[in-house]
């Protein structure tokens, strides 16, 4: 049974097995660079412009808009970060339309070096934005005895982020392939579908939910409790 | 019953059982989170995004839950370790 992308090899020498999600990774990378040099290369600031501009001119006011509402003060210091998750995640599960394409998401090790990301993120900019002493004391925040569950608590959400996406991206190519065996027809495209779906909203909480870690970190102690939102009601 | 029969039935029964039991509680709660969503969506049309972008979220986590209930089943299904080591033993021997 075809588990994940990691099964189908195209080259291997000893050690290094060169597999499939690596590839798709890549061309991923590839395609996203790629693709925003290309449309970078003449920007115009009067009403004139490209589509494409236009379209990732939406794309980023949008994600910057999202991390604001989220609670982080200064969007586009986050932006490098959260704005790469999102277009990754979201390139990468609507590429699922391609017929012969395995997301790389749908492997445990994409997932788990993508939640290692977020979790190595979530400190740098802790620390960048209250310094090292107010970083660390943010642990003990109630009190001292929560020091060990909100480090457990940091490592398990870690664990969290991967699990879910890895879990809602295999499923979907899990439940396609099986359902191509039993009912070829019409069935699978509606299941493609939702898997388009789920692998879009998925995006979405991965981002929004490191957006929320790192806004709890270099939020702290003193600022509003809640992000607020900003709309006026 | 030799080991390989009472691993594969073991196995077998706890997939099946995990995912199973393990959809009732996200399913329950997810429904009553939307519920009240919709609720408040009512009350405050005016503060739809943010009430969509937290319902979001939260039924992200609670899915999570059903998630880590069907990876178990894949697993045991899927990538057994105790199978793979029966399997390995009886095809030594």
């Amino acid at each position: 049974m075809h588990l994940s992308s990691d099964e189908t090899i195209f080259w291997q020498r000893g050690f290094f097995k060169l597999n499939g999600t690596i590839v798709s990774t890549w061309a991923l990378m590839f395609a996203l660079a790629a693709g925003s040099m290309l449309v970078t290369r003449k920007l115009s600031t009067n009403l004139k412009r490209s589509r494409w501009q236009n379209l990732l001119e939406i794309v980023v006011t949008g994600i910057e808009q999202q991390i604001q509402d989220v609670g982080l003060r200064h969007p586009k210091k986050y932006m490098g970060f959260l704005g790469t998750l999102f277009l990754f995640l979201a390139l990468a599960s609507l590429c699922t339309v391609i017929p012969g394409y395995d997301p790389p998401t749908g492997s445990l090790s994409t997932t788990a070096a993508l939640a290692l990301c977020v979790f190595v993120a979530v400190p740098f900019f802790g620390i960048s934005e209250q310094g090292l002493g107010g970083y660390l004391k943010s642990y003990m925040e109630p009190t001292v005895i929560m020091l060990p569950f909100n480090i457990i608590s940091e490592l398990s959400r870690t664990l969290a982020l991967a699990v879910r996406l890895f879990g809602n991206m295999m499923s979907g190519a899990m439940i396609l392939a099986i359902l191509l065996t039993i009912t070829p027809f019409i069935f699978p495209i509606a299941m493609s579908a939702l898997g388009l779906l789920t692998g879009m909203v998925q995006a979405y909480i991965f981002t929004i939910l490191a957006a929320v870690y790192i806004a709890a970190a270099t939020r702290g102690p003193r600022a509003e409790p809640a992000p607020t939102p900003n709309t006026t009601a | 019953m030799d080991n390989m029969t009472l691993i594969a039935i073991a196995s077998i029964v706890t997939a099946g059982l995990t995912i199973a039991l393990g959809s009732i509680g996200p399913a329950l709660g997810e429904g009553r989170a939307v519920a009240t969503a919709l609720s408040s969506l009512a009350q405050q049309p005016d503060a739809s995004s943010t009430i969509t972008r937290t319902l979001f979220v939260g039924l992200a986590m609670i899915e999570s839950i059903a998630i880590y209930c069907f990876v178990v089943s894949m697993i045991l299904i899927f990538a057994n370790p105790f199978w793979n080591h029966v399997i390995a033993q009886t095809a030594g021997k």
